[in-house]
């Protein structure tokens, strides 16, 4: 039987590790070679870095960074921040990278998706969503390189993305970013209904519980962030990972 | 010394984990431009993901057909298909018009669920094998084997006898297939910690 996948998803600004709350306090946790290698040492499922600050400072992705994270991994890597082109994406996989995730350019056209994955294929690139609810508790498309939601209905663009090729889809709820108190399961159901694709839930992990839940829901894979480089109270940061028989358990094979 | 695998240089490749892991393993491996070059190695490994005909393309175009019939048929070295590259040992594919390389008598077939079912398409992740046969690249006695997948097509094998292992997603399919000297694997060993390690190191070793 197919596994859940549980992927730590590491943000990286200025070449640093580091994790927002909610999309902002960006707290510097550490060097990310250090991180990667301990997450290939405890052999995760899957690793997700994001580069936040590629996209809003109009940066190229590090590629030395990138290569030498890909050295690390013996473990799919998807790299997201700052892709606009195909050739970019082409220098990523060939660096070692098996998956590139697109916000900004998607939100700009969806063409960008349909090229990657037509040339790579649609395993290749995943489409990253962020939504935000607002005042009223609806939830929006929301655009992290201007910070602000974007008026264009969330499901449709989802289904768009799919339709334009991405493989997955990365599903981040703003508002439980770093909150460690749980998963939008409400989010999730909706979002899982409408794709066919694997669905990839981010955002509130603070448990095994709330990743198990969020499976239930009808994520294909969860992604967290402050669950696996934080520790206690104080937000000690303490890079960690569930071991392979604890989450066996917690699926229930 | 010359590097005992090659790895050809296909378009459709995405070569530089693969090469990582075997030398992570104590292998050498090159990744090789001219199919004239592929007689000084022992072992080839076809690896590539993406598009049936983009990989076929890329093999024909490139003249890589004859070298590598020879390597495979004439030669019988061991030769290994991972994803793509797996795939591309059968005769044919639903994604594509080309025919493959035909050394495993089987189709490649698109995933096919019941309508509404909840199961995705690619099946992608990590999955337990089922060993169908004795072979050199995952011992059955070694206990559960995990791989990582990622594909939406998988071989389906005329001769039974040709399925070295089986994965679960919504039935079984082919996850790994071999006659011969012929092997491929529909996972990604290079992506697969340290059972895929351990799986290209019995490779390395054959």
């Amino acid at each position: 039987m197919l596994k859940h996948r549980v992927i730590p998803c590491l943000l990286m600004l200025n070449d640093g590790l580091v994790k927002t709350s909610r999309f902002a306090k960006a707290k510097y946790v550490g060097d990310p070679i250090n991180a990667i290698r301990i997450f290939s040492d405890k052999e995760v499922d899957e690793l997700m870095v994001l580069d936040i600050g590629a996209s809003r400072g109009g940066k190229e992705p590090n590629y030395e960074l990138i290569e030498q994270f890909a050295g690390e991994c013996f473990m799919p890597l998807c790299y997201g921040g700052g892709v606009r082109t195909v050739e970019q994406a082409r220098r990523l996989f060939a660096l070692g990278v098996e998956k590139v995730c697109l916000q900004s350019a998607a939100l700009d056209d969806l063409s960008i998706v349909t090229r990657i994955a037509e040339q790579f294929g649609s395993q290749s690139v995943l489409v990253s969503v962020d939504i935000k609810s607002n005042w009223l508790g609806k939830n929006l498309l929301y655009s992290s390189r201007s910070g602000k939601a974007i008026d264009r209905p969330w499901l449709q663009f989802l289904r768009d993305a799919v339709t334009a090729g991405a493989g997955e889809i990365v599903l981040n709820s703003v508002d439980r970013d770093g909150t460690m108190q749980g998963m939008d399961l409400a989010l999730i159901r909706e979002a899982s209904a409408a794709v066919p694709v694997p669905l990839v839930a981010v955002g509130g992990a603070g448990s095994l519980k709330d990743i198990k839940a969020a499976i239930d829901s009808g994520a294909s894979a969860v992604s967290a962030g402050a669950l696996f480089v934080f520790h206690g109270p104080h937000r000690a940061v303490l890079i960690t990972y569930p071991r392979y028989t604890e989450l066996e358990a917690l699926f229930g094979s | 010394m010359i590097p005992s695998i090659a790895i050809p240089a296909l378009p459709c490749g995405n070569f530089s984990s693969v090469v990582k892991i075997i030398e992570k393993v104590g292998g050498k491996a090159r990744i090789v431009t001219r199919p004239e070059e592929l007689g000084d190695f022992q072992k080839v490994i076809i690896a590539g993901v993406g598009a049936f005909d983009h990989g076929m393309s890329s093999i024909n175009s490139g003249g890589w057909l004859g070298a590598l019939n020879s390597f495979a048929i004439t030669r019988r070295r061991p030769i290994l298909g991972i994803c793509l590259g797996m795939q591309l040992l059968c005769k044919r594919s639903e994604e594509g018009a080309l025919p493959g390389l035909g050394w495993i008598d089987a189709d490649v077939v698109k995933f096919r669920f019941d309508p509404g079912s909840s199961l995705k398409i690619p099946h992608m992740g990590w999955n337990t094998l089922r060993v169908q046969k004795p072979n050199p690249l995952v011992p059955v006695e070694e206990g559960e084997q995990r791989f990582y997948f990622v594909h939406s097509y998988h071989a389906v094998c005329r001769d039974p006898v040709d399925v070295l292992a089986t994965a679960h997603h919504g039935y079984e399919v082919t996850a790994a297939l071999s006659r011969g000297n012929v092997m491929g694997v529909q996972f990604h060993p290079e992506k697969s910690h340290r059972f895929g390690m351990a799986l290209m190191r019995r490779f390395v070793e054959l």
